[in-house]
């Protein structure tokens, strides 16, 4: 039997040797990296303001808002998952805060831990309602975002009296929270603020959890190939809550930065937000059926977003033009994501 | 020609087999000879004794009897919808039996999930192939058992290991793979089917199930399949192969059952029965001779009924008989 078989050789010689390009152009994000590259020098070309370390520091502060979201974003969209109520669930989170603190005169400290256990409560019930009527995450999300947003404008007219909740700005725990989650810091002279900082944790913990460990392997699995995971003996059902519940803490970290950054929060606000989550994972080289994407690639996505959003204004155009440039990225990131994709896995 | 290779090693595997009985076995002798390791007493890796399934008031499966042994080959064949998969999906805990006991190791078992089947030894390499395209090899080598190292929080894959072990255990299987890095979706369909069986040896399954492993795959590419599984056999697992081509089962099974419409209507330790018995049964023989005279009447039977003679013979010239 075995004399049949041929043992394999030590250097198989249909294994070509990988160039470093290659293995690079193998990469998800890509295709997010050359277009933030492109902007990058686009920009520096017609703003030359924007080259300025603190207006960089402008639009990273802008990459951040977005950024943090598109990590959850992007790992539930790896995992195969959509949220479309990722938006308002951030408002949602930091209205639970500001209003529960506000209305039980406690420390705002109580209402942040709430909002916690809101946020994460909100992605449970999202991943719970998948995963037992195996409905689309477009239709479960889409519903959920509809009742968030109703939520959010009646709870808060109910609580607060008015559309926007009551400041917060004198209670105890507030200055302590506003420095965790809304301060500035200053580093060789540049502005920097606390949410860039926490994005880019964020991101360094999510690449490594997504590719060096258990669960990390098996949101790839989940994504890809749902019942071939289960066959196998992934926790598929708790995979994908834990990813909506990811989205739910994300939200919660944004929500907080979003009450603390000032003192009081809209309760109309959010809406359509979670669109442009989707669209950084996706410029970043998520694919929309699952199972192949970056954490970083989301992060890049966002940074995208954020040059897009602030270059405009530096280069003093109107910004109205900003929602032409942002589906302009979109389109040419992910023909280039695909374009590359192709290349790499024919050679 | 794959069928001829197929016959011979298997009748020399036979006579320098692990328990030294001889191509021909019958229930009797296989249960003195195989023991349970824990408790010594004569007991099969697993026995299904008139197992049934029911959808609603659709009957899926009745009357199942068979039984599975270290180092053989069970091979359940039957045409499409005769219950084949409803039977596999028992075993691998993705469905659940109302009808009939289930025993592994002499103990009867209801599994509730793939999970539990995993435990308990019961791997399944399916038909739609349990593997995730877009993940290299080795990342599907051990999805669902990955090894780990370091504690608490940082407890992280151990990437190196596990690339190797991938790649010497799929050497071990005779099975040359390019690069453990590559998507496993660009693989061919033979050599996914062959990292499934790689990988459920490795997690030490004690019985294999296979879901029609050969049915989508050419000639050569079936020919290797069915080699591995004969190593698998070799290996002592307990093999149960799942098809409708009675010149695939012939060559590797020890014993067969056959199912029709979801009822067993046959089962045959494999001095019992020869191909064309086999083939007969699968076929049902008197719509088999009804097919032969629609044949003859449109003018074609002569060149298949040749064909097939020739097949036949030449297979059944193999046999030790």
């Amino acid at each position: 039997m075995t004399t049949l078989l041929k043992p394999p050789p030590a250097l198989d010689e249909r294994v070509g040797k990988r160039g470093m390009v290659s293995n690079l152009l193998g990469r998800p994000e890509i295709g997010a990296l050359v277009g933030a590259i492109v902007l990058f020098i686009f920009f520096s070309i017609v703003a030359p303001v924007f080259l300025q370390a603190n207006s960089f520091a402008t639009v990273l502060y802008g990459s951040s808002t977005i950024g943090i979201m598109a990590v959850g974003v992007a790992l539930l969209m790896i995992g195969g998952e959509f949220d479309l109520s990722a938006g308002v669930a951030v408002i949602s989170s930091a209205l639970t805060a500001s209003l529960f603190s506000w209305y039980f005169s406690v420390n705002v400290w109580v209402g942040v831990g709430l909002a916690l256990v809101v946020s994460l409560a909100i992605g449970f019930v999202n991943g719970w309602i998948l995963m037992k009527t195996k409905l689309p995450s477009f239709i479960v999300t889409l519903a959920t975002f509809l009742m968030l947003t109703g939520l959010n404008l009646a709870l808060t007219r109910l609580i607060g009296g008015s559309v926007a909740t009551p400041s917060i700005a004198t209670m105890d725990g507030f200055a302590s929270a506003q420095a965790v989650f809304a301060n500035d810091f200053t580093i060789a002279g540049v502005d920097l603020k606390s949410p860039v900082f926490i994005w880019i944790i964020l991101v360094a913990i999510t690449s490594w959890l997504l590719l060096r460990t258990r669960v990390g392997n098996w949101i790839f699995a989940v994504g890809g190939d749902e019942n071939a995971a289960r066959a196998v003996g992934v926790p598929v059902k708790w995979t994908k809550i834990g990813l909506f519940m990811g989205v739910g803490f994300c939200g919660w970290v944004l929500g907080m930065h979003n009450l603390f950054a000032f003192d009081a929060v809209q309760s109309g606000e959010g809406i359509g937000n979670e669109f442009l989550y989707i669209i950084a994972a996706v410029i970043g080289g998520c694919l929309l059926t699952g199972g192949y994407g970056s954490a970083i690639g989301g992060a890049i996505g966002a940074f995208i977003f954020g040059m897009a959003n602030k270059g405009i204004v530096y280069a003093q155009w109107n910004p109205d033009w900003f929602k032409f440039f942002l589906g302009l990225m979109l389109l040419l990131a992910t023909i280039v994501n695909l374009i590359v994709k192709r290349r790499a896995d024919s050679k | 020609m794959t069928a001829n290779d197929m016959n011979s090693n298997e009748t020399a595997k036979h006579a320098a087999g692990p328990t030294g009985t001889g191509p021909t076995i019958d229930q009797e002798t296989l249960l003195q000879n195989e023991t349970d390791p824990l408790t010594h007493t004569p007991v099969h890796l697993m026995e299904l004794e008139g197992v049934g399934k029911h959808y609603g008031n659709i009957i899926a499966l009745t009357e199942v009897t068979m039984a599975v042994d270290m180092g053989r080959v069970t091979c359940v064949l039957g045409d499409n919808g005769a219950g084949k998969s409803t039977l596999i999906k028992i075993i691998a805990g993705l469905h659940q039996h109302d009808e009939g006991t289930f025993k592994i190791m002499g103990q009867e078992r209801k599994l509730t999930s793939p999970r539990e089947a995993l435990d308990s030894g019961i791997a399944a390499v399916y038909q739609d192939l349990a593997v995730v395209g877009l993940m290299p090899i080795w990342r599907n080598f051990f999805l669902g058992s990955e090894i780990t190292t370091g504690r608490g929080p940082f407890r992280r894959l151990d990437v190196k290991a596990m690339k190797e072990i991938t790649k010497n255990e799929l050497a071990d299987m005779g099975i040359d793979l390019r690069d453990v890095e590559q998507p496993i979706g660009q693989l061919s369909g033979g050599e996914r089917q062959c990292v499934a069986i790689a990988r459920a040896v490795h997690f030490g399954a004690k019985a294999l199930i296979l879901d029609e492993p050969t049915a989508a795959l050419g000639v050569k590419q079936s020919g290797v399949v069915l080699r591995y599984i004969l190593q698998a056999r070799d290996r002592g697992l307990g093999v149960i192969f799942i098809t409708h081509n009675p010149h695939h089962a012939f060559p590797v099974g020890d014993r067969f059952l056959l199912l029709k419409r979801g009822k067993s209507i046959g089962y045959y330790d494999k001095k019992d029965i020869t191909l064309d018995e086999l083939t007969a049964q699968m076929a049902g023989g008197a719509e088999l001779a009804e097919l032969a005279h629609e044949l003859e009447a449109l003018g074609s039977h002569g060149d298949l009924a040749q064909e097939l003679e020739a097949e036949v013979a030449e297979t059944a010239g193999q046999l030790p008989h």
